[in-house]
C-alpha cells in the first residue's frame, strides 16, 4: 500500500461571517469577507495527520481546487502537519459553477495519479451543504466509501469506521482503498500553531490544471436566483390551559 | 534676530540632563557643520523624520510613501493572524481571567504553543523572527484580552529585549531558546518604590563579590509584571566604576535566573484592570549574578534600559487600534437594534458622533503605528523613538476616550459586568501610566526635538558669522516670508507632490501648521533658552502640536497610497484623513498661538498659581459659599 492519504481542503466563507446576498441575487457577497477552510475539513485533515502520527500512513497530501487564494488554505493545511499541497486552479466563470460532481472527477483523477490509499474529506462544505463530493469520488473510482465518520481505525489494508446515522452509531468494515468522510465528533483539529505555519512555508504545493488531469468542468447546473431566507416572524405565545392538558 | 545671544543660549543648552543623559552622545565636541548632519554619526543618533518638524521641515523621504510590505510577507501575515484569532475568539475567557485575576494555565500552554512568547526572536533561537511591522500585526489581536496582551508585553517586548538587542552571542545562546518557547516567562526590573518615572534615580547595588567572579544584587523593586513567575529577569543596578580616575555610579543590566537565589516575590497585586496579569514586588538579597551576565557594558545600562522601552511602544498604536475596532463591532449592533422615541439609536447625531470619534481614532492609530513600525524596519537601524513615543501618548490617551464612550453607547448595560465595556475601561487606564507616563513622554518628545533643533540652529549661526551671505540672505527672506504671511510650499502638493490631489487641502494644512511651527520653536528657543526644561505647560503644547502633526502625517500618508493604489474604500480613508486633518489643524493653531509671546489666550500663569495655592494649603482653599462674615 502507498500509505498515501489526499486530503480535500475547501476555501469557504469564515463560519462566523454574517452572510448578505449580492444586490442582484446572483450570489452572496465575498468581496473583502473572510474566508477560511470549510470546519469539516479541518476535522479531516486532523484525523489524517494524526494516522501519520501513528505511523499507520507515510505521507498526507492536502488538495484544493479554485483560484489563487485557495493556496492559503493548502498551506492552513500543511501548518496543521500535511506533507505537501497541490493546487487544481480554476478561476472565473468555471470557479463560479464548480460543485461537487466536478470536484469529484478531479480528486478521482489525482487518487489514481498520486496512487492514494485513502481519501479523507469534510462530510459537506458549510456554503453549499451539498454533501455528495465523497459520495460521488468514491462512485467514479468505483471504491468503497464510509461517510459521517465518527471514528475512523485502519485494520491491515481494512478501514473500520464508525458512521453516524440518524438511527445511531452504524460500524462498517471496508476495503482499502476507500473514501472516508469526517463527521463533526471525529476529532478536534489542533490549532496550525505560528512555528509550524513559519515551517510550513518549505513545504511544497504543486500547480495543476484541470485539463491535464483531462476533467470537463462543465456543470450541469445553473443558479437561477440567490435570496436570503424569509425574516423570522414573532413567535405565538400558546395558552397555558393547553399546556398543563398535555403533559 | 540677535545673533550673538543665540549662540550664547544653544551653546549653553544642556537640556533635561538626567531626561536625556543617555540619548546624547555628548554635543561637547564641536557642532557638527550642519549641512552634513545626516551623514556624520558621530554626533546625534540617526533621529527618524519627527526632528526635522522642529525646523519647520518636512522630511518626505521618510513618510512618503508609507511604507509597504512585499507580497509575501502580507500573505505571512494573514496565515499568522489567522489561528491567533481563533484561539483568541475561542480558547480566551477574558471574563474568567478578569474575575480570577489570573490566566489559566491551558490557556497560558495554548498561547505558548502558537508560538507568541518568541514574536521577535531570531528563528535561530527558536523564535518566528517577525519583524516590527508583523508584531505590530499581531498586537491587534492579542490585545483582544488586556490581562494576556501584558503578560506577553512584559516577556518580550521589554523583559528579553536586552538579551536581543544588546546581548552578546553566548548569552543569546544559552536563554533565548527557552524564552522562546515559553518555558522560561522574562520580565523587566528597573522600577522601585523611590524611582518610577527618575528611572536614573534606582538605588538597588550590585557589588564585586570577594572573589571577583559575581555580582552580588541587593535591592527591591516594584510594578513588576511577570514578576511571580518570571524564571529569568533583567535587571537594573548601580555598580562603581572608574571613569577617567574618578569612582562613579553607573546604572548596569544585569541577567538574573530566579534560580541563582535570594529572589523573593511578593503578593500579587490587587489591580483595576488587567487583572489577569501578575503584577508584584520583587526583592533581591544578596543574589549572586556571574560576570557574564552582564548586558553590554558595566555602566552602560540606563542607555539599554531606555532603548528597550523606546523600542516596545510603538505596538500601543495597533493594539488600541485593535481594541477599537472590536469595540466598533460590539457597540454598533447595539445601536442599531435598540430604539428610544421610536428610532434607533443609531440615528441620533450624538450616537453618530461616537461611532465617527471611534472610527477616526482607529485610524489615525493604525497609521501611525505601521507607519512607524515601517520606519523601524528599514535598514540602518534609524532611530525612532520620539515617534514610538508619540504613537504611545496619542493611542493610550484616545484608547481611553474611546472605550468610555463605546460604554456610554451602552448606557446602563455598559455599567454592568455582565458585558465587557466595564473591563476595557478597566484594562484601558493603565495604557497613559506603564511604559512610560504620558508626562514623561510629553517631555522627552518636545526636548530631544527642541534639543536637536537648537544645534541647527547653532549651527547656522556659525556660519552667518563665518560670512556665509546666501545663508543669511535665506534666512532673513524666510523670516519675511512668514511674518507676511505668504503661502506656505513645502514641496507635499503640486508638480513634485506626493499625496494625492483629493487630500491637497489637508496637507496644505499640514504643511502651513509645520512652518508656524518651526517659527514657534525658534521663538520658544530665543526666549526662554536652557530654562526651557522647567516651563512643563509650554512643553506640553510643544509636544501636543507634534503629536498632531505626525498624525497628520501618517493619515495623509497612508490615505494618499490607498487611493494609488486602489484599496477598498479607500474614499472612505480620505474623508477620514480629511476630517482629522482639519480638526487637527484648529487645534494645532490653537495651541501655537497659546506659545507666542505675551498671548492672551495662555492662561499658564493663573494655572500655575491656582495650584501652588492649592498645593501650599494641601486643600481647596476657597470660603465654602454658605458661609457668611456677618
Amino acid at each position: 500500500m502507498s500509505g498515501r492519504v489526499l486530503v480535500g481542503v475547501k476555501r469557504v466563507i469564515d463560519y462566523a461571517v454574517k452572510i448578505r446576498v449580492k444586490p442582484d441575487n446572483t450570489g452572496v457577497v465575498t468581496d473583502g469577507v473572510k474566508h477560511s477552510m470549510n470546519p469539516f475539513c479541518e476535522i479531516a485533515v486532523e484525523e489524517a495527520v494524526k494516522l501519520k502520527e501513528k505511523k499507520l500512513i507515510k505521507e498526507v497530501v492536502a488538495v484544493s481546487c479554485g483560484p489563487q487564494q485557495a493556496q492559503e488554505t493548502i498551506r492552513t493545511a500543511l501548518a496543521m502537519g500535511a506533507d505537501r499541497g497541490i493546487h487544481v486552479e480554476v478561476a472565473g466563470k468555471d470557479y463560479e459553477t464548480l460543485g461537487p460532481l466536478q470536484v469529484s472527477k478531479i480528486l478521482a483523477a489525482l487518487a489514481k495519479k498520486e496512487d492514494a490509499q485513502l481519501i479523507i474529506l469534510g462530510k459537506q462544505a458549510i456554503d453549499d451543504d451539498c454533501n455528495q463530493t465523497g459520495q460521488m469520488t468514491a462512485a467514479l473510482l468505483d471504491w468503497p466509501q464510509g461517510t459521517f465518520a465518527s471514528e475512523v481505525s485502519l485494520e491491515g489494508d481494512k478501514v473500520k469506521v464508525v458512521r453516524e446515522i440518524d438511527g445511531g452509531l452504524e460500524t462498517i468494515k471496508i476495503n482499502t482503498p476507500a473514501v472516508v468522510t469526517a463527521d463533526l465528533r471525529l476529532n478536534t483539529p489542533r490549532y496550525a500553531t505560528l512555528p509550524n505555519i513559519m515551517k510550513a512555508k518549505k513545504k511544497k504545493i504543486a500547480n495543476v490544471k484541470p485539463a491535464d488531469l483531462g476533467v470537463d468542468l462543465t456543470s450541469r447546473l445553473e443558479v437561477l436566483r440567490v435570496d436570503e431566507p424569509p425574516q423570522r416572524q414573532a413567535g405565538m405565545k400558546g395558552s397555558t390551559e393547553l399546556s398543563r392538558r398535555d403533559s | 534676530m540677535n545673533v550673538n545671544r543665540f549662540i550664547v543660549l544653544s551653546k549653553s543648552i544642556q537640556i533635561g540632563k538626567r531626561l536625556l543623559a543617555c540619548h546624547v552622545r555628548h554635543a561637547g565636541k564641536e557642532v557638527p557643520h550642519f549641512q552634513q548632519q545626516r551623514s556624520i554619526k558621530t554626533n546625534s543618533r540617526n533621529l527618524a523624520y519627527a526632528k526635522d518638524l522642529f525646523l519647520g521641515q518636512v522630511n518626505k523621504a521618510e513618510v512618503f510613501p508609507f511604507p509597504e510590505i512585499g507580497n509575501e510577507e502580507v500573505e505571512e501575515i494573514n496565515q499568522l493572524v489567522a489561528p491567533v484569532e481563533k484561539f483568541f475568539n475561542e480558547e480566551v475567557d477574558s471574563a474568567r481571567i478578569d474575575r480570577e485575576a489570573k490566566i489559566p494555565p491551558e490557556t497560558l500552554n495554548g498561547l505558548k504553543e502558537l508560538g507568541l512568547f518568541g514574536i521577535m526572536i531570531p528563528e535561530e533561537y527558536g523564535g518566528l523572527g517577525l519583524s516590527n511591522t508583523m508584531y505590530a500585526r499581531l498586537a491587534e489581536i492579542i490585545s483582544l484580552d488586556g490581562s494576556i496582551a501584558v503578560t506577553l508585553a512584559a516577556h518580550q517586548a521589554i523583559g528579553l529585549k536586552g538579551i536581543l538587542i544588546a546581548g552578546n552571542e553566548a548569552q543569546k545562546q544559552k536563554y533565548l531558546p527557552k524564552l522562546a518557547s515559553g518555558e522560561h516567562i522574562a520580565a523587566f526590573c528597573l522600577t522601585e518604590p523611590g524611582s518610577g518615572s527618575d528611572a536614573a534615580s534606582i538605588q538597588t547595588r550590585a557589588t564585586l563579590s570577594e572573589d571577583g567572579k559575581h555580582y552580588l544584587i541587593n535591592g527591591s523593586k516594584i510594578w513588576i509584571s511577570n514578576g511571580g513567575m518570571a524564571d529569568i529577569m533583567t535587571v537594573f543596578a548601580r555598580t562603581e566604576v572608574i571613569e577617567d580616575g574618578v569612582k562613579k555610579d553607573k546604572i548596569s543590566a544585569f541577567i538574573v535566573e530566579r534560580a541563582f537565589g535570594g529572589i523573593t516575590s511578593g503578593k500579587p497585586e490587587d489591580k483595576l484592570g488587567i487583572r489577569g496579569s501578575n503584577t508584584c514586588e520583587v526583592s533581591f538579597d544578596n543574589v549572586p549574578v556571574p560576570l557574564e551576565n552582564v548586558i553590554g557594558e558595566i555602566g552602560g545600562g540606563f542607555k539599554i534600559a531606555m532603548n528597550i522601552l523606546n523600542s516596545g511602544r510603538f505596538s500601543m498604536g495597533s493594539s488600541s487600534a485593535g481594541m477599537i475596532k472590536k469595540l466598533i463591532e460590539m457597540t454598533s449592533e447595539y445601536a442599531a437594534t435598540r430604539k428610544q422615541f421610536n428610532k434607533s439609536l443609531s440615528e441620533f447625531g450624538m450616537i453618530q458622533e461616537k461611532f465617527a470619534l471611534m472610527a477616526l481614532n482607529a485610524f489615525v492609530m493604525e497609521s501611525m503605528a505601521y507607519l512607524t513600525a515601517g520606519m523601524m524596519d528599514r535598514p540602518g537601524l534609524p532611530d525612532c523613538s520620539i515617534e514610538a513615543a508619540m504613537v504611545k501618548v496619542f493611542s493610550s490617551e484616545g484608547g481611553w476616550i474611546c472605550v468610555s464612550e463605546a460604554l456610554q453607547v451602552l448606557g446602563g448595560l455598559g455599567y454592568t459586568k455582565n458585558y465587557p465595556y466595564e473591563r476595557y475601561v478597566r484594562d484601558c487606564r493603565i495604557l497613559p501610566i506603564f511604559e512610560g507616563t504620558n508626562e514623561i513622554l510629553r517631555m522627552y518628545i518636545a526636548l530631544t526635538g527642541m534639543q536637536y533643533a537648537g544645534k541647527v540652529l547653532t549651527g547656522k549661526i556659525k556660519e552667518m558669522k563665518k560670512g556665509n551671505i546666501g545663508l543669511v540672505l535665506g534666512m532673513a527672506g524666510k523670516k519675511l516670508r512668514t511674518t507676511f504671511g505668504g503661502s506656505v510650499d513645502l514641496g507635499l502638493t503640486g508638480k513634485d507632490g506626493v499625496v494625492h490631489p483629493s487630500l491637497a487641502e489637508s496637507t496644505k494644512k499640514l504643511e502651513q501648521n509645520v512652518s508656524f511651527f518651526g517659527s514657534t520653536v525658534e521663538s520658544l528657543l530665543y526666549r526662554y533658552g536652557k530654562t526651557i526644561v522647567d516651563e512643563q505647560l509650554i512643553l506640553k503644547r510643544v509636544a501636543d502640536v507634534l503629536i498632531n502633526l505626525y498624525a497628520m502625517t501618517a493619515v495623509l500618508s497612508r490615505a494618499s497610497r490607498s487611493i494609488s493604489i486602489g484599496l477598498r474604500n479607500h474614499d472612505h480613508e480620505v474623508l477620514l484623513a480629511n476630517t482629522f486633518c482639519g480638526d487637527a489643524f484648529f487645534k494645532n493653531n490653537y495651541m501655537m498661538t497659546q506659545l507666542q509671546k505675551y498671548s492672551p489666550e495662555n492662561n499658564d500663569a493663573n494655572i500655575k498659581k491656582i495650584a501652588r495655592a492649592v498645593l501650599e494649603n494641601r486643600a481647596y482653599i476657597c470660603s465654602h459659599p454658605l458661609e457668611r462674615t456677618y
